[in-house]
């Protein structure tokens, strides 16, 4: 028989998926707006592989099909992949990694709910570690060349000097390792293709879309402020002051904001309930955690962006986090 | 104007109140037969008083209170006692408890009846007088009052909140009869040497706080207030009305009056006002009957009165599939049309598919943490059903299981569509039973250990006595044939020893019986 409570609000996992979903397409639209419709052949590939790959594993493990599908989980991770690997790549390293992510980092760690990684970001880090190069060519923001970016993806050989250029945390590391370019660090937005306004050209616009869609992810209660504000301010804090201190080697804050995955790690990616800390103090210590790591590897590192890796170091550290912060339980002024 | 406090967590269900205030509070028919069941809360067991043929009078005691949580069980009206025997209650359980059956006679006829006057008659009276009417907490959970009455206080808070959706029978109640509620409060602050009276009702029953406020302008009351609490689940929660009025946490296993304050339904001020003013026991009370019905309203409703009698009042929908004692957050399913109405029956809920679709497919839990903003009582109900669901109990005592009010905010707002509460009511009872078994295993020890040191014991004391015998009888026979002249055969000797022995023995194991 039914137990108390006999009503629920109207939320399921499901919505939840869907929202976040819908949370990306202002990201999106500036994607297809700078780059060209070829993101789309990229979600196209990862959600048709995340699907098959979670029937699969659902089929093996005796699931009930319809309802772990329905979900939308894998749906999410399909995008994230999709936005976060190279537009260009290759359709077997997308496929290879929204695989890698759905069977390896989701199913085979119990499937939803209890992965400790996040999916997408398993599959970025495998493969950034597996295929550096591919992993490494982005195009130029150019909408208009779509024919030669679908060659790129799907030409068994792979002629893409035409289309590619520096990503703008690429260029920045070039400059920063050229000695006589030092000087001009301070005013050096603006000096190449690869630079915008104040973040990288076409990626500070994608960036404000992620940021809007975030924002309303906020408004819509499907996250809570504490991650995005966290590793926001904390990235924002460390490059402020790096720069402040040594200008000739550190760029500002906006920078690190507007450029490579920040702002989609701030929204999308960190805050994946599943593996990301659930107490509010202990969402706090993640994110800056995060933000501190991906401001080193971005400095320091030899991979081009830090947050990949952030993330899953973070993700370890997770149960230590939640455990030691626990909220102080209602009647007990101290923790006994 | 007091402003109250915001307890944390929470959840904002549709409330479904219009639906049973549009009628005032119908009076239910006498039914022809009332089933009063012994025991009208977990603590409060009663010894019936009467017999079978009995003839009682409307408020005469059926049964005397049990024990210090016991309770005093009354006619509901005159009539005579057909049947002292176990019935369905309405309790989750669905096991049958004991019952008074009263055939209703309809003359209604009550016993001589002697009021009180709650302003001169001695505190102690006042307070053996709840004790005598069998009143019990109205809101739900149906604690003795007169238990909760004895503690000395500053502050009185009487909850009119009625945050559970659906139920309606308190609005009414503070609506139509506010003037018999302050003055039950009065009685209770004064038996309590309360300075203070706080009524926290929630801002989506206008009406009830209105008149409350009325009721208290025609008295000189200085230090009382009618507090409107923002409509949240659970805002009649104790702990949190308590909070909200006056910033007191009152902490697992620690009582209100720890902290000088208590917290009564306003239903019990109703009762309790009616026992000192009328001295009427608690027979009847106020049952909102909603859900799926024609007319859906609050009856004023005898105790022990069938449920199934009660429901065509409202006119029941052909369409319903189970019946839910209290309102959809924290109310049971009833297991029986039969089982009576009880003291603590606020509300039936008839529930249909349509009205209360079964919750969707069960999911795995995401972490998302709404259970842990809606929680009022600022636990981590994910943590808890992780450790409920793996069975490391131990762990979920850690993270303060029995801190939870089973309120059903988290279940309510699971994306998961996790029946939470579940877990921890199964975890709870899970612990309770392995510290009864400990404790029986505890006991069992220490009689094991007790006997055996005991038959140790007697062994020994066996052993000296036998060996001191047998000494006493040596020297009597060495003294014996000392002074025999003639000698005797050995055998024969022999034979005497032992004859003597024997009898020593025997005198031994008398006297050990006899211990």
């Amino acid at each position: 028989m039914p137990t108390s409570p006999h009503v629920f609000a109207a939320v399921s996992v499901r919505s939840i998926m869907l929202k976040v979903i819908l949370a990306l397409t202002p990201g999106l639209i500036a994607y297809l707006w700078f780059f060209g419709p070829v993101i789309l052949v990229q979600i196209a590939i990862a959600s048709c592989t995340a699907l098959a790959c979670e029937a699969l594993m659902l089929k093996i493990r005796g699931k009930p099909l319809a309802l772990f599908l329905g979900d939308g989980s894998a749906l999410v991770t399909a995008w994230l992949v999709a936005l976060t690997f190279p537009p260009i790549a290759p359709w077997w390293l997308t496929v290879l990694g929204v695989a890698i992510a759905i069977v390896i980092a989701k199913h085979l760690y119990g499937g939803l709910g209890q992965n400790p990684f996040n999916p997408a970001m398993v599959a970025f880090c495998a493969m950034i570690i597996a295929y550096p190069q591919l992993m490494s060519q982005w195009p130029k923001a150019d909408a208009n060349a779509f024919w030669p970016m679908l060659t790129a993806i799907f030409a068994p050989s792979r002629e893409v000097d035409a289309i590619v250029m520096a990503t703008p945390l690429d260029a920045l590391r070039t400059i920063l390792r050229d000695p006589e370019q030092r000087a001009t660090i301070a005013g050096f937005l603006g000096t190449q293709a690869s630079f915008g306004n104040i973040g990288g050209y076409g990626w500070e616009w994608i960036a404000m879309g992620y940021l809007l869609g975030g924002l309303w992810l906020i408004q819509q209660r499907v996250i809570t402020w504490h991650i995005p504000v966290a590793f926001l301010a904390t990235l924002a804090f460390i490059a402020t002051g790096a720069s402040w201190l040594d200008p000739e080697r550190h760029v500002g804050a906006s920078f690190h904001l507007f450029t490579g995955g920040a702002m989609l790690g701030a929204f999308f990616i960190l805050t994946d309930p599943v593996s990301s800390a659930a107490t509010p103090l202990g969402k706090l210590i993640y994110a800056a955690g995060a933000a501190l790591l991906t401001w080193i590897i971005r400095s320091f590192g030899a991979y081009p962006d830090g947050i990949a890796f952030a993330v899953l170091l973070m993700n370890l550290c997770v149960p230590l986090i939640d455990m030691a912060t626990q909220p102080r339980v209602f009647g007990w002024r101290k923790k006994s | 104007m007091l402003e109250p406090l915001r307890f944390p967590g929470g959840v904002k269900p549709a409330a479904h109140k219009e639906e049973s205030t549009r009628t005032p509070i119908r009076i239910a028919p006498l039914p022809p037969r009332l089933i009063v069941p012994l025991r009208q809360s977990a603590a409060g067991a009663a010894t019936p008083l009467v017999s079978v043929g009995a003839k009682v009078r409307k408020g005469e005691l059926i049964a005397r209170p049990e024990g210090p949580y016991g309770v005093a069980v009354h006619a509901p009206t005159s009539g005579e006692v057909s049947a002292i025997s176990p019935h369905v209650l309405p309790h989750p359980s669905g096991l049958p408890g004991l019952c008074i059956v009263i055939e209703a006679d309809g003359e209604d006829l009550w016993r001589e009846r002697e009021p009180l006057d709650p302003d001169h008659a001695p505190p102690q009276v006042l307070l053996s007088r709840i004790l005598d009417a069998g009143i019990v907490g109205l809101g739900g959970a149906a604690f003795p009052t007169h238990v909760k009455a004895r503690a000395k206080i500053s502050t009185l808070v009487i909850n009119g909140a009625e945050c559970e959706p659906w139920i309606t029978c308190d609005d009414l109640l503070m609506r139509e009869r506010a003037e018999t509620i302050v003055a039950g409060a009065r009685i209770l602050a004064r038996i309590m040497g309360a300075k203070r009276l706080l009524f926290g009702i929630e801002d989506n029953k206008p009406e009830a706080a209105c008149a409350l406020e009325r009721a208290l302008g025609e008295l000189d009351c200085g230090s009382c207030a009618v507090v409107r609490v923002p409509t949240r689940y659970p805002a009649g929660g104790e702990k949190q009305l308590v909070y909200a009025l006056t910033g007191i946490e009152i902490p697992y296993g620690k009582l209100g009056p720890d902290f000088g304050v208590q917290c009564f339904n306003v239903g019990t001020a109703y009762a309790v006002a009616r026992a000192i003013l009328y001295d009427e026991p608690l027979i009847a009370r106020v049952v909102t009957l909603a859900g799926n019905f024609e007319a859906a309203g609050n009856f004023e409703t005898l105790i022990g009165t069938p449920i199934e009698q009660l429901l065509p009042l409202a006119g029941e929908k052909p369409d319903t599939d189970r019946l839910v004692m209290g309102g959809p957050m924290m109310g049971f399913p009833l297991p029986s049309r039969a089982a009576p109405v009880v003291k603590a029956t606020n509300c039936i809920l008839a529930m249909s598919p349509s009205l209360f679709p079964p919750p969707p497919p069960e999911m795995p839990c995401i972490r998302c943490g709404a259970c842990a903003r809606s929680c009022p009582m600022l636990l981590a109900p994910y943590e808890l059903y992780w450790y409920a669901k793996s069975k490391n109990f131990g762990k979920a005592q850690e993270y303060h299981l029995f801190d939870c009010i089973e309120c059903g905010c988290c279940a309510y707002v699971c994306p998961a569509h996790i029946p939470l509460v579940d877990y921890y009511r199964y975890a709870k009872s899970e612990i309770r039973a392995r510290e009864r078994e400990k404790a029986a295993a505890d006991a069992a020890r220490a009689r094991h250990e007790f006997r055996k040191f005991r038959e140790e014991r007697e062994k020994q004391e066996k052993a000296a006595r036998l060996a001191a015998k047998a000494a006493e009888t040596r020297a009597k026979l060495a003294l014996a044939e000392n002074a025999a002249s003639t000698p005797m055969p050995r055998a024969e000797d022999d034979q005497a020893a032992l004859i003597a022995a024997a009898q020593a023995r025997i005198e031994s194991q008398n006297t050990e019986k006899d211990r």
